[in-house]
């Protein structure tokens, strides 16, 4: 039999050649989430029907000799807070359980547009409000590398499902580092791409001014291939940026970068684990391989950016998640008498515990009398944040960073201190605020044989830069694949 | 002990864009309910609003037409309630940086104009409706107007009287629609306003202010301030305290009641809309607005009464309507009498638009043939009657004023031998009359030049007739 778990390039190539039909695929990455899904639990819908639909559609273009996107006829999972048309979009809440959208987010629209195949929806952190997408109606996601661990969060479902050879890639979404961290976690490719690159227009807000759609992937390559369909003006979403498409596949196999690498000394003095560090560093050994310098870098307001994160984005949550009070769609309670008791009982038990704690912090810090402490200070401390970084990428194009401080952790080991929780995203959330772009690529395992992730963190719109970067350390890596996580792919990585 | 009245209005306009103000629905009023609704203005999850320029455009119409400053840089906020007439629990509005500030209107008022200070106009949408079932079986929503573009107008606490606020209220009323961005129809709730109100003695500072909330006419507004200035003094006056408190005015009674006290008042926790970017004008287009603004009706009303010396009145009641007023700067011009052309239109047009409140817009009427039947008429072609009659047919069919007047014969006769064979007639019909005049009863001539005119049909210049019968009298005397 064929192995038909394939990375995005390798299997546009094969459908191409007519080596493989997108049915095919489809069929197996199918089987396989049927054969391990019980195990992770990333997929929290499985749309079979639309998806060999689709994946004849894509047969039928493939074979037509139109010109068609490398997407066609590639599967795909997405992660639940972006609307599917006629697929159900529960944001993993009880809230919006049976919510089916009669539209499409932009991104979503694109890649079907581009041919690829939706296999599913991909189970998150209710609300993306987590990072270890434990809080979810689902259940928890587990790590394909070792499933007593998280897979990260709250992208955990869409990192995971590529982890384990569910789908070729998946769209995740991150407010804070929901793509990056469970990239990390489960060893595999995740961009967080510059705000205003790709159209939030049909992603359930969660902190509109720092929630940004894309791509997990298993390599560089198909990061910036899924990046080149979704990447681009919207007419929906003010905040999109107008601006020329560009290759984002172009150069990634060049070596001999003349870029200089910064290294935020913050982020490398405590709190970090030995084996992330030494990993992270590794890899900037690596670029340097390449060609690139290295050198420290400063971002003196790294201690006030949890704080600001925290309250900026609870903040924007409690008016996101106000709608949700059961009278146009949604849970709603049928035993309410009035509005009032309409309103409380169906927030109160259409949300779990996490998106409430959020809720209610976001309305104090908006509230009279609190939001000069508290929302109105953020916000200050946020283009402090970003002006430290403007500062730093005066002498560096790129910096290289953790992508957390630690490998993943064991399920239910901080869902009872939800401050510790937060606190684990120091490296992650500044970029958020600052509007940049960051990718996350593998660049080695710890001792107990968990993968780490590096973030390399670039100016607005430099996401080619930070493929190549990527992809140099990539090449020198070679790709990490969970032992246990059955079916999975031959995987040399791809040259060329 | 004299008091003085402070008000200040706040005025809701609804503007009339063909789409809503964030989503392309149509803006219509009295479709049927929720067939105007799509994903963004019901607020479903994972939409986002795009701003309607047209929108932004009439809201700086709005702020030129009443003297602002257009802020190059402002911002939507979105203020935070729940109400199931709203359906993303937040309004996208304005806040600290509205969109137009620091203008004024005049209003004409005493014999003499007085300015009222604007202190900012702001974007913002407009919520559903809720509609209560009459039998008590629940409550229904209609997002129709869920997210129609607003601007709320706020003025200062220059307004000193019940006769100010009217004529405030009129006066915005008017710009409104001269600058065609809103259909100010008060009865379907699209212009409404909010009243702010405080009373002190002469020469202290503001008292305590109170809020009463939609008011939906002009006369309302006029017995709101009276009756609630009336019920602050009183509270004054009886030894107690004005408590600041937001008031529901019930025009039916004719008094207000609280609704809700300063303590109860909501917190909105505005900050700013992180969906939009901010709204940065542009000179260019800024500038391009201005050009195209139409002549404001208190500048009108100016011209009238100063370079036509048309009394106050009549250049205020002209001026309320756009066409009105065009029709008569047209008509002045060809015609080149303003005075008799205004009183014309007091007279014979303002009636007609009494009796048909669409006269203007449905009517043949317009400025050049007004102006050629004054013309006629100033000229002493034709009598008043005959004008008054060359209209109807204008106001119905059209046509040209001239000819019509020709084709009815209604020109003033002018030829000597006709006018001499009425006056034959009417001495020849009448002996007596004629008789009593040669012996000296001289109210006789009055019912001979009435029978002369009957005789012409009134179609001849009453001096000319009464001159030749004058004349003809005199002959028989001697």
């Amino acid at each position: 039999m064929k192995d038909l778990n394939l990375t995005v390039s390798d299997a546009s190539r094969l459908l191409r050649k007519g080596e493989v039909s997108s049915r095919e695929l489809t069929e197996a990455a199918l089987e396989r989430i049927q054969q391990d899904n019980g195990r992770i639990n990333a997929f929290v819908t499985v749309c079979a029907d639309i998806a060999l639909r689709q994946a004849d559609e894509a047969d039928r273009r493939l074979r037509s000799g139109e010109e068609v996107s490398p997407l066609c006829g590639i599967p795909m999972g997405i992660k639940d807070n972006l609307c599917t048309r006629g697929v159900r979009t529960t944001c993993a809440s009880r809230m919006l359980e049976n919510f089916v959208p009669p539209y499409n987010a932009t991104a979503v629209e694109r890649l079907l547009s581009a041919g690829a195949v939706l296999l599913g929806k991909l189970n998150m952190d209710e609300f993306a409000m987590g990072s270890s997408s434990e809080h979810s109606i689902f259940g928890s996601v587990r790590n394909p590398w070792d499933t007593s661990r998280v897979a990260g969060g709250s992208s955990g479902g869409s990192a995971a499902a590529v982890a384990a050879g569910l789908c070729s890639f998946s769209l995740g979404s991150d407010t804070g580092g929901s793509i990056r961290q469970p990239a990390s976690f489960c060893g595999v490719v995740g961009l967080k791409p510059t705000y205003g690159l790709v159209s939030r227009y049909g992603l359930v807000a969660f902190a509109s001014s720092l929630d940004q759609v894309g791509p997990i992937t298993r390599d560089v390559t198909d990061c910036a291939l899924v990046l080149n369909e979704i990447a681009g003006h919207d007419p929906r979403d003010s905040t999109s940026v107008g601006r020329d498409t560009e290759d984002y596949t172009s150069g990634l196999d060049r070596d001999g970068m003349k870029i200089r690498v910064g290294l935020p000394k913050e982020y490398f003095e405590t709190g970090i684990d030995e084996d992330v560090r030494n990993s992270v560093l590794k890899a900037v050994s690596m670029l340097e391989e390449a060609g690139a310098v290295s050198g420290d870098v400063s971002l003196p307001s790294t201690d006030n950016t949890i704080p600001a994160y925290y309250l900026i984005s609870s903040a924007e949550a409690s008016a996101n998640l106000a709608r949700y009070d059961g009278i146009r769609y949604g849970y709603r309670n049928p035993g309410a008498r009035d509005v009032e008791e309409l309103y409380r009982m169906s927030r109160g038990e259409g949300f779990g515990k996490e998106v409430k704690r959020r809720v209610l912090l976001g309305t104090h810090a908006l509230s009279a009398g609190y939001q000069d402490k508290l929302y109105s200070k953020a916000l200050k401390v946020r283009r402090m944040i970003a002006a430290d970084f403007a500062k730093a990428f005066e002498s560096c194009d790129v910096i290289a960073a953790p992508v957390y401080p630690t490998t993943a952790f064991r399920l239910g080991e901080k869902t009872g201190n939800p401050l510790e929780m937060y606190l684990g995203d120091i490296f992650t959330v500044g970029v958020n605020l600052a509007g940049l772009p960051a990718l996350t690529v593998p660049c080695g395992l710890d001792r107990k044989g968990l993968p780490v992730g590096i973030q390399l963190i670039g100016r607005p719109f430099s996401e080619n830069l930070l493929f190549m970067a990527g992809r140099a350390i990539e090449r020198r890596m070679g790709r990490l694949k969970p032992e246990n996580s059955g079916n999975m792919a031959s995987d040399a990585p791809a040259e060329g | 002990m004299e008091y003085e009245v402070m008000v200040g209005l706040e005025i809701h306009a609804e503007l009339k864009t063909q789409t809503k103000m964030f989503c392309g629905c149509r803006n219509e009023f009295g479709a049927k309910p929720n067939t105007l609704v799509c994903p963004v203005c019901l607020g479903m999850p994972g939409t986002l609003p795009v701003i309607n320029r047209t929108a932004v455009e009439y809201a700086v119409r709005a702020g030129l037409a009443m003297n602002c400053r257009i802020s190059s840089f402002s911002r939507m906020d979105r203020k935070n309630y729940f109400y199931p007439d709203m359906p993303k629990a937040y309004q996208i509005s304005q806040y600290d940086l509205p969109l137009c500030r620091d203008g004024y209107v005049e209003i004409y008022i005493d014999g003499g104009w007085k300015k009222i200070g604007i202190e900012r106009i702001h974007l913002e949408e407009d919520a559903g409706k809720l509609v209560h079932d009459p039998g008590g079986k629940g409550s229904f929503i209609d997002y129709n107007r869920c997210g129609v573009p607003l601007i709320e107008i706020v003025s200062r606490p220059d307004i000193s009287s019940p006769e100010e606020a009217g004529a405030f209220l009129e006066a915005v009323k008017t710009i409104l629609e001269y600058i065609e961005v809103s259909d100010c129809k008060m009865q379907e709730g699209s212009l409404r306003a909010d009243v702010n109100l405080s009373v002190r003695r002469s020469g202290e500072p503001p008292g305590t202010r109170t809020e009463m909330k939609n008011i939906n006419s002009i006369h309302a507004v006029q017995r709101a301030v009276r009756a609630e200035a009336g019920r602050q003094i009183a509270v004054i006056e009886g030894g107690g305290r004005v408590i600041q408190e937001t008031r529901r005015w019930d025009d039916t009674r004719g008094e207000s009641r609280p609704m809700r006290s300063k303590e109860e008042a909501m917190d909105y926790r505005y900050f700013p809309e992180p969906d939009l970017v901010p709204l940065v004008m542009d000179r260019k287009w800024l500038e391009e607005i201005r050009k195209s603004m139409p002549e404001l009706p208190a500048s009108r009303q100016k011209k009238y009464m100063e370079s036509f010396g048309i009394p106050a009145y009549d250049a205020h009641l002209i001026t309320q309507y756009k066409s009105l007023a065009d029709i008569f700067e047209e008509a002045a011009k060809v015609c080149g009498n303003p005075k008799l052309v205004s009183n014309w239109i007091m007279t014979d047009i303002l009636r007609r638009i009494n009796e048909d409140g669409n006269f203007l817009t449905a009517s043949c009427l317009d400025g050049q043939k007004l102006g050629k039947v004054m013309a006629m008429l100033d000229r002493g072609d034709i009598s008043p009657v005959s004008a008054r009659e060359v209209l109807d047919i204008i106001v119905r069919e059209g046509g040209d004023p001239e000819s019509i007047a020709d084709s009815m014969g209604l020109k003033v006769q002018r030829d000597e031998n006709l006018i001499a064979g009425a006056v034959e007639e009417a001495l020849e019909q009448n002996p007596k009359a004629v008789a009593d005049y040669t012996s000296g009863k001289e109210k006789a001539f009055g019912f001979l030049m009435g029978r002369t005119m009957a005789i012409l049909k009134g179609r001849a210049d009453p001096a000319q007739v009464r001159e030749m019968l004058k004349r003809r009298l005199e002959s028989l005397k001697e």
